[in-house]
């Protein structure tokens, strides 16, 4: 088997006095769609934030198609250039719960941004690539619309584009749809699951259990600071083996009809 | 009754407004120097890198908490001492004011910088942008739009306190008022036409301000 196109191993993190998990290791292939389900501050989200580097993790190392992101002190922490930050976010993109666009920009603008800043691509062209990122999102028409004119949902599916458009090889969603009205949560999951079917590898935080069933190859469920219980969503979610996954799943069915 | 009498002032309009000219120039070099020290103040003092914002920091404190009279004094009288520097009115006036703006002007940006939520720096380096790109196309502009304002009332301030120029003999458009009163020997209509000077400028400029603060309010994000 080939190297995993990204390896966290014995990643951990805490905030001051509170250990948010620890010993946490994970295997992305190619293709995995991964959601991480767990209560609210089980570090579902942090445990994100870690693999695109936006937090810290005070130890473990990081891999990405077999090469080590950063330099491994003998304290188990590693340390991160600026460099290696950069190097790993060509390849890892992130969507936020609060979409995070740029207000200043047009939609198009938002999406072109990386393009030009980072990649150096001339503005034209990296206008007819954001064009085309956007038609994937049905948001072509808002091109020259400024974000502060749009619907929660519409905001999502741009910061969506935004991230496609630098090409990265895994994506990560951070709670995609919380921040949403119920009635723009479909527009936006509906989006993630055509990303799911053209194959595109990528780690889901959410709280939408039926979506993570249905799009997701592999489920994690993190509880006492770590992976509390992980494999394919049948095996987590049908028939949960341990107490608190059965007891979290419970509590979200309770007031299902 | 005090009897009005405007005539002998404006037959010297000449000299009030070779002063107001110099009022200008002087307002300009030190608003335009003032804006760029204030930003590298600013990013200095933001820095995560102590040998940078302590400095910073200092040169910040010490200008925004003495008085301009004092500083002018210092640059004009104090520096050719020290320094052995050759020093005309207008390059100690350029200085005091290029310097003390930009305290006060680094104060702003840095308030508006750290305005700017997280998310915004997490987006931008999420895309793969470093610290500087990050800073330059996605904080500053976001920054300098809610900064605006305060940026615009700090200007203002400034304009008036250049008038402390005319104590070191620069001839801007009070030192110049003064000259017109001790020749027309009418002080009071003198210097009303210049606070008339200052107020129609200041109000045209003001006036202006609010109409590109209506149209940054345009592409969202910009509220008083």
């Amino acid at each position: 088997m080939t190297a995993p196109l990204l390896s966290l191993k014995n990643f951990a993190k805490s905030f001051d006095e509170n250990q948010v998990f620890s010993g946490v290791n994970l295997d992305v292939q190619p293709g995995d769609r991964i959601s991480i389900l767990g209560a609210s501050g089980s570090g579902k989200s942090t445990l994100l934030r870690c693999i695109n580097l936006l937090e810290t993790p005070d130890t473990g190392t990081l891999e990405i198609g077999g090469e080590i992101i950063g330099n491994p002190q003998r304290t188990g922490k590693a340390r991160y250039r600026e460099r290696d930050l950069r190097t790993l976010r060509q390849r890892v993109g992130m969507v936020f719960q609060q979409f995070n666009l740029f207000p200043h920009m047009t939609v198009a603008g938002n999406v072109a941004e990386g393009l030009v800043t980072v990649r150096g691509v001339a503005p034209a062209k990296a206008r007819e690539r954001a064009l085309a990122e956007l038609q994937r999102v049905g948001l072509a028409d808002k091109a020259d619309a400024y974000p502060s004119r749009l619907s929660g949902g519409q905001k999502q599916r741009v910061a969506i584009a935004r991230t496609l458009a630098m090409d990265p090889e895994i994506l990560l969603f951070d709670e995609p749809t919380s921040a949403l009205d119920p009635a723009l949560v479909g527009e936006v999951l509906g989006v993630i699951e055509q990303l799911a079917r053209e194959g595109r590898t990528m780690l889901l935080v959410t709280h939408e259990i039926g979506f993570a069933y249905h799009v997701s190859t592999r489920i994690l469920f993190l509880a006492e600071r770590g992976i509390y219980e992980s494999g394919t969503p049948d095996e987590i979610l049908k028939n949960p083996k341990k107490p608190i996954t059965q007891q979290f799943l419970a509590e979200h069915q309770r007031f299902q009809f | 009754m005090y009897e009005w009498n405007f005539a002998p002032v404006f037959s010297e309009s000449g000299l009030l407004l070779a002063g107001f000219r110099n009022t200008l120039i002087l307002t300009a070099t030190a608003l335009s120097g003032g804006l760029v020290a204030g930003l590298l103040l600013a990013l200095a003092r933001l820095s995560p890198k102590r040998w940078l914002s302590m400095p910073a920091g200092i040169v910040i404190e010490v200008f925004r908490t003495t008085p301009p009279l004092v500083q002018l004094f210092w640059f004009y009288f104090g520096l050719p001492i020290i320094l052995a520097v050759e020093m005309t009115p207008f390059l100690a006036a350029a200085l005091t004011f290029t310097i003390q703006s930009g305290a006060f002007f680094a104060e702003i940006f840095r308030a508006g910088i750290v305005s700017i939520e997280r998310g915004q720096w997490e987006a931008a380096s999420a895309i793969g942008m470093s610290h500087n790109q990050c800073m330059r196309r996605i904080i500053l502009p976001q920054a300098v739009k809610r900064m605006f304002p305060s940026m615009m009332e700090r200007s203002i301030e400034l304009m008036k306190t250049t008038t402390l120029v005319a104590t070191v003999s620069y001839a801007d458009l009070l030192f110049q008022a003064n000259e017109v009163a001790q020749k027309t020997f009418r002080p009071l209509e003198v210097f009303t036409v210049v606070a008339l000077m200052y107020f129609f400028f200041i109000s045209f400029v003001s006036f202006l301000a609010a109409r590109m603060e209506r149209r940054f309010a345009r592409s969202g994000e910009f509220s008083l």
